[in-house]
């Protein structure tokens, strides 16, 4: 899942684990910045925070350098490694990522992944590692993750946005980037927080406070009917929308609704 | 509702954003709030816009430009965004570059608008400091510098720092708006002045470097067991690269450490003003929390701040919710969705201004400015100013 800031990603995220789960899938939800949202969101689902950090440990001890690992974590060394051959921090979270989805345990492990323009060098982090590391373990894991990503069949990206006109030009901007630098296959497009119904008719006479609340709306909608008809004219990807939800705050009961009314 | 600072909500928008009818709470004609975020930019020379992503933050600097420059002052505003979205709000279809370019606007005063390259910045610090030309050469060819010079974690936030010193001395502009960078660390650079230059201060820097009577000197790798590790790890070909670039690097770190004490001072002076934005969701108001601690940690004031994407507060109708709303009757159904629609979007409100309730109380006295929704996107200078007429009110003719 990938998105800019502020569309609701890990929202989105819950939503359709949520959905995949009552469809009968083994889901299991994944986040990648440490941050208790997601695991909240979505209930009693599997769910696995999983950071850089923890990752590069995990791979270190995997690989016989358990107590170097100790060692580094311990200094703060961990971000020398990653600065002496960047994307390596990245590579370790989608070696771990394959990982998961080698194991068998899961139908379908969801993650709630970078921002928009992070997500581009997140998922690039395997073919940059291939030019600077020549040899040794981690080359071998960013040839595997690649093998990953070009497979349709095992790998997508569902890019998220809301009916607006700046997310939505940045949402085209990086669906086609991922297809042409990435190579990966682009899954459903999530439309957030879309706020349809029928106009709201003002007839006259009507109290100035409720024509402008209705008018104030209508614009809305009218708004967000013009963005979705512009990112169908720009890609021709399947498109899954959510509703909007009056609240500012939601809870992993309306995560539920939310999944339930995608059915 | 009691709440620290004074409230403005601007005036609803609707459809052309042109109405000004008396339809909306009355504080929405504040002229208290107004003048609080006046105030809060008065003989301000640089300004810091915080908050996370997808709050309108890149926005809200344009806007804060637009205001200076049409109170007459010559105003640059510094993005980061790499989405170009400041080149997007302001109608420039070419994009933004690291060299500012001028908007053509009806003002007294200038607005200019430019974009960080983190790299071509830091390649300019290195030139500036190295003794030698051949000794700048060998550094900007290393393929770790290349690496580091736009990806090493905190180097954007640095050469954000970096990039508002130097504009600030530039005698092009009065003052220096600057977008940070949607992360966490944004405001790293407040930290005490050794972090400023916190390449310098890097534990890869300093794993590798051994002070020595002299100077720095580089260590022997293989009497390393970390490094011989991470060599391990990521290819020996890689760490000496690493060290190739920290030799180049020798003799330059009193230069580095000058600029960053100096950029520091500014930062924590008088002249430089926090505005924080945020947008009535809950990460983003706990981002914005965590700002505002941060600065208060560093005895930093926030100046104001600003609440984008709110839902305007309707004003009450005058008139009674008709019993007979259960009727059939098509006009009693079109009023019964009228008035659910107003209920709707005031329960909102008044959940949202709950919301914000800790964030506002945290930033006291700051005033806080409310931006409703707006029906659509803004993308071009049209769209600024209407916003900056929200904030500040009708434009004020100075010539």
């Amino acid at each position: 899942m990938a998105g800019k800031g502020g569309v609701g990603k890990t929202t989105v995220t819950a939503v359709l684990a949520r959905a995949a789960a009552d469809s009968g899938l083994r889901v299991l939800a994944v986040d990648l910045d440490g941050k208790p949202t997601l695991g909240d969101l979505v209930g009693e689902l599997p769910h696995l925070s999983l950071t850089a950090p923890d990752a590069l440990a995990e791979y270190l001890e995997d690989h016989g350098l358990k107590r170097v690992a100790k060692r580094l974590a311990a200094s703060g060394i961990i971000d020398v490694v990653s600065t002496a051959a960047p994307g390596i921090d990245d590579i370790v979270v989608l070696g771990k990522l394959k990982q998961l989805e080698r194991s068998g345990d899961h139908d379908l492990v969801i993650v709630d992944g970078p921002a928009a323009g992070h997500a581009i060098t997140f998922l690039l982090s395997a073919r940059g590692l291939l030019d600077t590391v020549r040899g040794g373990p981690i080359r071998t894991q960013a040839l595997d993750v690649l093998e990953m990503l070009a497979d349709p069949a095992r790998c997508q990206v569902v890019l998220v946005t809301v009916p607006e006109t700046t997310p939505v030009n940045e949402l085209v901007e990086t669906a086609y980037a991922l297809e042409e630098r990435v190579g990966v296959q682009l899954g459903p497009v999530v439309v957030n927080g879309v706020d349809d119904g029928d106009d709201l008719e003002v007839a006259p006479g009507t109290d100035p406070a409720l024509a402008a609340a209705a008018e104030f709306r209508n614009t809305r909608r009218a708004l967000h009917r013009r963005e979705i008809a512009r990112l169908t004219d720009a890609l021709a990807i399947e498109q899954i929308r959510l509703p909007h939800v009056v609240s500012s705050g939601l809870t992993a009961d309306d995560v539920c609704i939310l999944a339930a009314g995608l059915r | 509702m009691t709440v620290a600072g004074d409230l403005v909500t601007g005036d609803l928008v609707t459809g052309d954003l042109a109405t000004n009818d008396r339809v909306t709470d009355d504080r929405a004609t504040d002229d208290r709030a107004t003048d609080g975020l006046a105030a809060a930019l008065d003989r301000a020379a640089v300004v810091v816009c915080c908050g996370s992503g997808g709050v309108g933050k890149t926005t809200t600097a344009a806007v804060l430009g637009l205001q200076l420059a049409e109170q007459g002052r010559r105003v640059v505003v510094v993005t980061i965004d790499p989405a170009k979205r400041l080149a997007d709000a302001l109608g420039l279809a070419g994009g933004l570059t690291n060299d500012p370019t001028q908007l053509e606007i009806d003002a007294t005063g200038e607005l200019w608008a430019t974009m960080l390259d983190t790299a071509a910045t830091f390649d300019g610090l290195v030139r500036t400091n190295a003794p030698s030309e051949e000794q700048a050469e060998r550094i900007l060819s290393n393929r770790f510098y290349r690496n580091i010079a736009g990806a090493l974690s905190g180097t954007q936030e640095y050469m954000a720092a970096e990039r508002l010193y130097a504009l600030h001395g530039d005698p092009r502009f009065d003052v220096v708006i600057v977008d940070t960078p949607p992360s966490r660390h944004a405001l790293d650079f407040l930290e005490a002045p050794g972090t400023l230059a916190r390449f310098l201060d890097h534990p890869l820097f300093k794993l590798l470097m051994m002070p020595t009577r002299r100077g720095l000197k580089v260590l022997n790798v293989a009497a390393q067991p970390v490094l011989r590790t991470i060599g391990k790890v990521v290819g020996g070909d890689v760490l000496a690269d690493a060290i190739a670039f920290f030799q180049a690097f020798d003799g330059m770190e009193t230069g580095f450490r000058d600029r960053a004490d100096a950029v520091m001072t500014l930062l924590r002076s008088d002249a430089t003003r926090y505005v924080l934005v945020a947008a009535p969701k809950r990460d983003t108001i706990d981002e914005a929390r965590y700002f505002a601690a941060r600065l208060a940690e560093s005895s930093l004031a926030v100046s104001a701040l600003i609440v984008n994407r709110s839902t305007p507060q309707f004003a009450t109708p005058t008139t009674q919710r008709s019993t007979t709303q259960r009727s059939t009757a098509k006009r009693d159904r079109a009023t019964a969705s009228l008035w659910d629609n107003h209920d709707e979007l005031a329960a909102t409100a008044v959940a949202e201004r709950a919301q914000l309730g800790d964030l506002v109380t945290d930033v006291a006295p700051a005033p806080v400015a409310w931006v409703p929704m707006l029906s659509s996107d803004v993308h071009d200078l049209t769209g600024l100013r209407q916003i900056r007429e929200l904030l500040f009110g009708p434009a004020t003719t100075t010539g």
